[in-house]
């Protein structure tokens, strides 16, 4: 391995660590969706400082070229967090449609309790005006 | 001028605990003369609503899950649009005994968060292993942030003055653990002045909590990444017209 490729693969884990950290910093990212990025980026910078640790790696689960081992471990990752997006989509997906369902029955509420006061319906044909 | 029952609010976050909301309400209005309560109810699918109503407290219900912290943040917007001083915390579960709350409010003279600790010296509240490991860290470096002593971080038993009211209710975090931890972090970096006074814990009504190793070493894990959020993320300023 050359002196660049060992500084790219050192400096790449560093860049997305400081990314990852500041995002949390300034509350763009929350805590929970924090976690696989920080993982992914700590493995990474195992691997990039100590390559002996991904060879080492490599041969335990019998991955002949350590290289693909890391390609495997970045596509699980990438996938589970696919996975997590999908599943918290689907979360918000229904909470949205609770919400929407409460704002359409407190309209309801609403309109009611103007009749009861006023005598008129907002949504009822004008009957002054005709 | 009202007292300070007057100008307090009791927040009470619940979820599904119809067995035990009413007789707690009951308890709170009945020992405070004065105070008002509302029980946020956290999306329960119980009666835990109309228990708390049928106590007479005030009820507003979340239509999902939204945790302490969610719970808790409705409850000081509420207090601070319906113009009330102080704000308590108070389990719904009637493991904090509602004849302290008048203990907080006396500390809020001199201080603008004050917690009911648990192992301050008071009652038989005892917890091992990581847990406890946990709860001694966090005790140790939030003594540290606040800048002054503080045993039990954790506790769900606090009284809020009228500048924490202000902050909270824009600035309360939702995270698990962080309404605890990050919330005293956001404070003590606001500049308002964090003490404590001991409190006694009641045997909960539903059991003890648990003291699975596993489950405390993830809640230790937590709690710590809790508290490294809270430090690193940069300091929320008081709204305008409460300092």
């Amino acid at each position: 391995m050359t002196t660049a490729s060992y500084v790219l693969g050192v400096v790449a884990s560093l860049l997305v660590l400081i990314i990852v950290i500041e995002m949390l910093r300034r509350r763009r990212l929350r805590e929970r969706h924090a976690l696989w990025w920080l993982i992914a980026g700590i493995l990474a910078l195992i691997a990039g400082i100590f390559p002996k640790t991904l060879e080492w790696a490599a041969q335990l689960v019998g991955v002949q070229l350590p290289t693909n081992l890391v390609f495997f471990v970045g596509i699980a990752i990438l996938f589970l967090v696919c996975l997590q997006h999908s599943a918290e989509l689907t979360t918000v997906e229904a909470k949205t449609r609770t919400l929407a369902e409460q704002s359409a029955m407190q309209e309801l509420r609403i309109r009611e309790l103007e009749r009861q006061l006023t005598g008129k319906d907002r949504l009822a044909p004008d009957s002054d005006g005709e | 001028m009202p007292t300070a029952l007057e100008r307090t609010l009791i927040v009470m976050p619940a979820l599904n605990e119809e067995t035990n909301v009413g007789a707690v309400v009951r308890e709170v209005l009945g020992t405070l003369p004065g105070v008002s309560c509302i029980v946020i109810d956290d999306g329960s699918r119980d009666e835990t609503a109309r228990q708390a109503n049928l106590a007479g407290a005030e009820v507003a219900q979340l239509p999902f899950n939204l945790g302490v912290g969610g719970a808790m943040r409705l409850g000081f917007r509420f207090a601070l649009e319906n113009d009330y001083d102080n704000v308590v915390q108070v389990d719904s579960d009637g493991q904090h005994n509602p004849s302290e709350v008048t203990t907080l409010l006396q500390g809020l003279e001199h201080a603008d968060i004050v917690i009911g600790a648990r192992f301050a010296g008071k009652g038989a509240y005892v917890v091992k292993g990581p847990r406890r490991w946990a709860m001694s860290l966090l005790s140790v470096v939030m003594s540290r942030v606040a800048r002054t002593k503080l045993t039990d971080t954790t506790s769900g038993f606090k009284a809020m003055g009228p500048r924490a009211v202000a902050l909270f209710a824009s600035n309360y975090p939702a995270e698990y653990l962080g309404d605890t931890i990050e919330a005293l972090v956001i404070a003590a970096k606001a500049g308002l002045t964090i003490t404590q006074v001991p409190t006694e814990m009641r045997e909960r009504a539903g059991g003890t909590p648990s003291q699975n190793p596993i489950k405390a070493a993830v809640y230790l894990a937590r709690a710590a990444l809790a508290l490294l959020v809270g430090l690193i993320r940069p300091p929320t300023p008081l709204p305008r017209d409460a300092s």
